[in-house]
């Protein structure tokens, strides 16, 4: 067993200090020391994308990044997407558009399609495939989950015109 | 309520059936808010991880713990011989075998447990693991089921005498100590007799690969053992929370009041949580060993290489006809390879499950089915991937068929299906092996299908690619796909389904609150199919109180009725039908409330979508939430105050929901590469409950179909390695592999069920994996193919496309 490290990072715009060992994965940093619970263990390969999380502004999947990799990271999960009173576009798009049924995947994926969107604000439903294809879903045949990106990426680009 | 609200707008405010009301389940999985077992953290929990054998067919000469044990942390180290004491170093199946707990002197397949080690967190565990000294003496190694049934080898010595000779297994005398049982159905002399006066014969060998429902969540458990109050709570992936109680009482003596089994939110099922497994076993031991909650979860190569397999099938297909295409006969039998343990999770009589569905749509006067169930070095399972027991494998297996009885006749194969089908006015119908078909009308369901996909058009298009492929112009190749299923499911009648014992009825138990609005609690567990959205709508229609008015709770064996659990798409058969009668219970004491509150007569009254009206005078009527608050608030002669009501259904036969796909498919010959240009699929499921869920239902199964037959195995090599163990080389399909569905539907209700509902969820899987393998096979029906074995891979259609000489 390693000495412990030293670890800051920021979780949902929250400070987070505390003593891990350098080998702790970042997924049971979040799950078990934090109890951030959004993100799910799907696979421990990066397959599958239950994980995804985003750090300094990129889609990573956190079953397979150390904790000490994360020093200093700014770290978003589902649970810092959006709350009860405020819900992000995409978390009603997914209900709106049946685009989960079991929910295990859902964070992860409702977290890449923020990252998505942001990159391309205006995607194809090609390019919401591609996008997407890390992160594995067994229930719904992407069907309807590349419907609720797509109707996302909509609103959110009517309701930007709308502003401007 | 107002004189000006129509009735269209009160059936509309009450989100009952037939609507497409969202799902109240989606508030807390898009936020991150669901909790799944993993999800559980308890006061000084402890986590527990396997030692796992590396070979698969071992003598175990020893094993050392001490270097385990004095690893700090570590709390305890469980092998076969602490187990011994309390009776539960094997524990039985499902399927009337009984399967090793922890290796009990030998493991008979990579991966088998062998010891649990338990630690106060999963760091701990994992490096306690890698301590933990085995020592194993390597036996020869069976991974092939006619192999099996040849070798001297004894996998199993609990199958021989002291003698050496083979003793009865649970479904009667073995033929060898490595075969498990015989099954048989129907006339077999009388189909050979068919087959020998047959005008045409055509006969196919295929192999249904042994894959693995392979569920996003893995499976996982939780035990805590409270020794001040004697009382056990279990939260873990059960598709079947009441049994497990029942299952965990027998085996740990622990009287069933005192234990709580919890099934919380479910990560995806499709047949894997089904069954019980070692690791739940262990944890409830082992917190009762250490006085500490237990959480034990497996990661996801364990899921592939323990869990729970699926199919795994060898048939041999016989089909007789006349020579203008009229089917006169099918002969079937299976080599099943069920691995080290019979764990199948079929009801207790059916050590094939309902394999004997193979008859599919088809008006076959006479049957035959024979399966052999075989011990190999293989991983235990054998259960229901997203299909009613072995449904997948008899309409695999009876589409094939077709096809290949086609290519015999020289006929078109959607014109093979229509000449054969069950004539809807046959329904009822006796099949040949044993079941009564409760309702269909194929042909109706079969000419809409193929007249939205153009047929002959599409098979025009066919003959030009052929024609161009021929001449050098293209490189690509088309395929039409083309699958009629019948499905069984709803087990099942009690008097003929049972899981150890327990008839496969269940439940549902409704509480009407004071305001008008409800509980309803059941005995199946969602795992995804929306159960909570669903079931309150079937009662909103009951009972007259608003969907949104009435929660749905599952899975707490201390507060649900008794019932079996979901899978084989049982729930809305019978734990549906259990809703719907409980729920007209309800209805039944609010039409006397309604009356006396109206100051009529009972039979004066008549319920009128949310409320009771005077017959003959609808401005005269009470609303079911005034019903309910009367119900609490006054004095009703010869009536008990309150509102609720249990059902506790036995369905009196299965429902038979059934389907039209058709899949076209282009192949690039060079590559192997398959591009699936349209999807459609047809399916009847009876009453619709909610189209939004069933479409949700149609597009997953479809996909997990298409993973299943284009490429999703799980492989051993000749030593029991397994060769798919991660998501790296185990199929699942991603989002850029998979296209848009096209969903249709006919509606033929059952007419023994109270709603008329029969199932869907299902449906696509077991239509799908046909249909996509039809497409396949038919790409290359112009090149002499008739038939090539799943999973159609991208190396597997290159290499068929080589051996017919397609690559010059």
């Amino acid at each position: 067993m390693a000495d412990k490290m030293h670890i800051k990072m920021t979780v949902n715009g929250e400070e987070q200090e505390f003593l891990a060992e350098p080998r702790e994965l970042l997924i049971h940093t979040l799950r078990e020391r934090l109890d951030i619970t959004g993100p799910h263990i799907g696979c421990e390969t990066t397959h599958c994308g239950a994980c995804t999380v985003t750090i300094d502004g990129k889609s990573v999947k956190s079953c397979t990044m150390f904790v000490a990799q994360a020093n200093g990271a700014d770290v978003t999960t589902i649970e810092g997407i959006g709350d009860p009173d405020n819900l992000h576009v995409l978390q009603n798009a997914f209900k709106e558009h049946h685009g989960l049924q079991c929910g295990f995947c859902t964070p992860g994926m409702i977290t890449r399609a923020t990252k998505l969107l942001e990159e391309n604000p205006n995607p194809t439903e090609e390019e919401v495939r591609f996008g997407m294809a890390g992160n594995i879903c067994r229930c719904t045949g992407y069907q309807n989950i590349v419907k609720s990106i797509l109707a996302a990426a909509s609103e959110m680009n009517a309701a930007k015109e709308a502003a401007e | 309520m107002k004189d000006d609200v129509t009735r269209e707008e009160r059936v509309d405010a009450l989100g009952g059936m037939g609507c497409k009301r969202k799902r109240v389940e989606d508030a807390r999985f898009t936020q991150g808010k669901g909790n799944y077992v993993d999800d559980i953290k308890l006061d000084g929990m402890m986590f527990a991880d396997f030692v796992r054998s590396p070979y698969a067919h071992a003598r175990i000469k020893s094993i050392n713990i001490d270097a385990a044990m004095a690893l700090d942390g570590v709390a305890a180290v469980l092998t076969a011989e602490d187990l011994k004491p309390l009776n539960l170093t094997w524990m039985p199946t499902l399927a009337g075998d009984k399967q090793m707990v922890l290796a009990d002197g030998k493991v008979l397949f990579q991966g088998q447990e062998v010891a649990f080690v338990v630690a106060k967190d999963r760091y701990i565990a994992a490096d306690a693991v890698e301590l933990v000294e085995v020592e194993y003496e390597e036996l020869p190694v069976i991974t092939d089921p006619f192999e099996a049934l040849k070798s001297d080898v004894v996998l199993r010595e609990d199958t021989v005498d002291e003698n050496g000779t083979a003793v009865d297994g649970a479904h009667g005398p073995r033929g060898h100590h490595n075969h498990i049982f015989k099954w048989e159905m129907g006339d077999e002399p009388a189909t050979n007799e068919v087959m020998d006066d047959a005008e045409v014969v055509a006969e196919e060998t295929m192999y249904y690969h042994r894959t693995h429902p392979c569920p996003l969540e893995t499976c996982g458990s939780v035990a805590s053992m409270d020794k001040v109050n004697g009382k056990l709570t279990l939260w873990g992936t059960f598709q079947a929370p009441h049994v497990v109680r029942t299952v965990a009482s027998l085996l740990s003596g622990i009287e069933e009041h005192n234990i709580r089994v919890v099934s919380p939110d479910i990560g995806g099922g499709f047949g894997n949580k089904v069954g019980v497994y070692p690791g739940y076993v262990c944890s409830i031991v082992a917190s009762i060993v250490t006085g500490k909650p237990v959480k034990w979860v497996e990661d996801r190569m364990e899921n592939l290489m323990s869990t729970a397999f699926a199919r795994d099938y060898w048939m041999k297909g016989k089909i007789s006809a006349t020579k203008d295409g009229k089917i006169t006969g099918l002969h079937c039998h299976v080599t099943a390879d069920h691995g080290a343990f019979d764990a199948c999770a079929d009801p207790s009589k059916f050590p094939a499950g309902f394999m004997n569905i193979c008859t599919g749509s088809y008006d076959i006067p006479v049957a035959y089915l024979g399966v052999d169930g075989v011990y190999t070095n293989k991983a235990p399972g054998g259960v229901s991937y997203r299909c009613s027991f072995r449904v997948t494998e008899a309409v695999y297996f009876i589409e094939r068929m077709i096809e290949v009885l086609a290519i015999e006749l020289n006929m078109d194969p959607a014109e093979l299906r229509m000449k054969n089908f069950i004539k809807k006015e046959q329904f009822p119908y006796q099949a040949a092996l044993g079941w009564e078909y409760d309702s269909g009308d194929y042909h109706t369901a079969w000419e809409k299908a193929l007249k939205a996909v153009d047929y002959e058009g599409l098979r025009a298009e066919q003959a030009q690619r052929v024609e161009d492929f021929k001449a050098g112009k293209t490189r690509k190749l088309m395929g039409v796909g083309l699958t009629f299923f019948t499905e069984i499911v709803g087990a099942g009648p009690v008097k003929n389904c049972d899981i150890l014992g327990m008839g496969m009825f269940d439940s549902c138990e409704i509480r009407i609150h004071p305001t008008g609005s409800a509980i309803a609690r059941l005995g199946t567990i969602s795992q995804g199919q929306g159960h909570a959205t669903t079931f309150a709508q079937i009662l909103a229609t009951e009972i007259g109180l608003p969907a949104d008015s009435i929660t749905i709770e599952e899975g707490d064996t201390d507060t649900a009725p008794y019932g079996l659990g979901t899978y084989g798409s049982r729930s809305t058969p019978v734990a549906g039908a259990a809703t719907a009668l409980a729920g007209r219970k309800i209805r039944a004491k609010a039409q006397m409330i309604a009356a006396y509150l109206l100051e009529v007569h009972d039979d004066d009254v008549e319920f009128d979508v949310d409320r009771f009206v005077v017959k003959g005078a609808p401005e005269k009527f009470k609303t079911m939430k005034e019903i309910a608050y009367a119900a609490y608030n006054q004095a009703i002669p010869g009536v008990e105050p309150g509102l609720e009501a249990v059902s506790y259904y036995d369905p009196p036969n299965m429902t038979y929901p059934f389907g039209a796909y058709v899949c076209v498919m282009d192949i690039d010959v060079d590559t192997g590469v398959t591009d699936i240009r349209r999807f459609y699929a047809l399916d009847d499921c009876g009453t619709r409950i909610n189209p939004m869920i069933i479409d949700g239902q149609i597009h997953g199964g479809l996909t997990e179909a298409l993973a299943v037959a284009l490429g999703q195995e799980i492989a051993y090599d000749s030593l029991g390695n397994v060769k798919t163990g991660t998501l790296m080389d185990f199929f699942l399909p991603t989002a850029w592999e998979v296209p848009n569905y096209e969903t249709d539907f006919t509606v033929t209700p059952s007419p023994h069920h109270p709603i008329g509902a029969k199932g869907v969820g299902e449906s696509p899987h077991v239509g799908g994996v046909p249909c996509f393998s039809n497409a396949v096979n038919d790409a290359f029906k112009a090149f002499g193919l008739r038939h090539t074995h799943m999973p159609h891979d991208h190396w597997r259609i290159w290499k068929t496309a080589n051996d017919l000489g397609l690559h010059g």
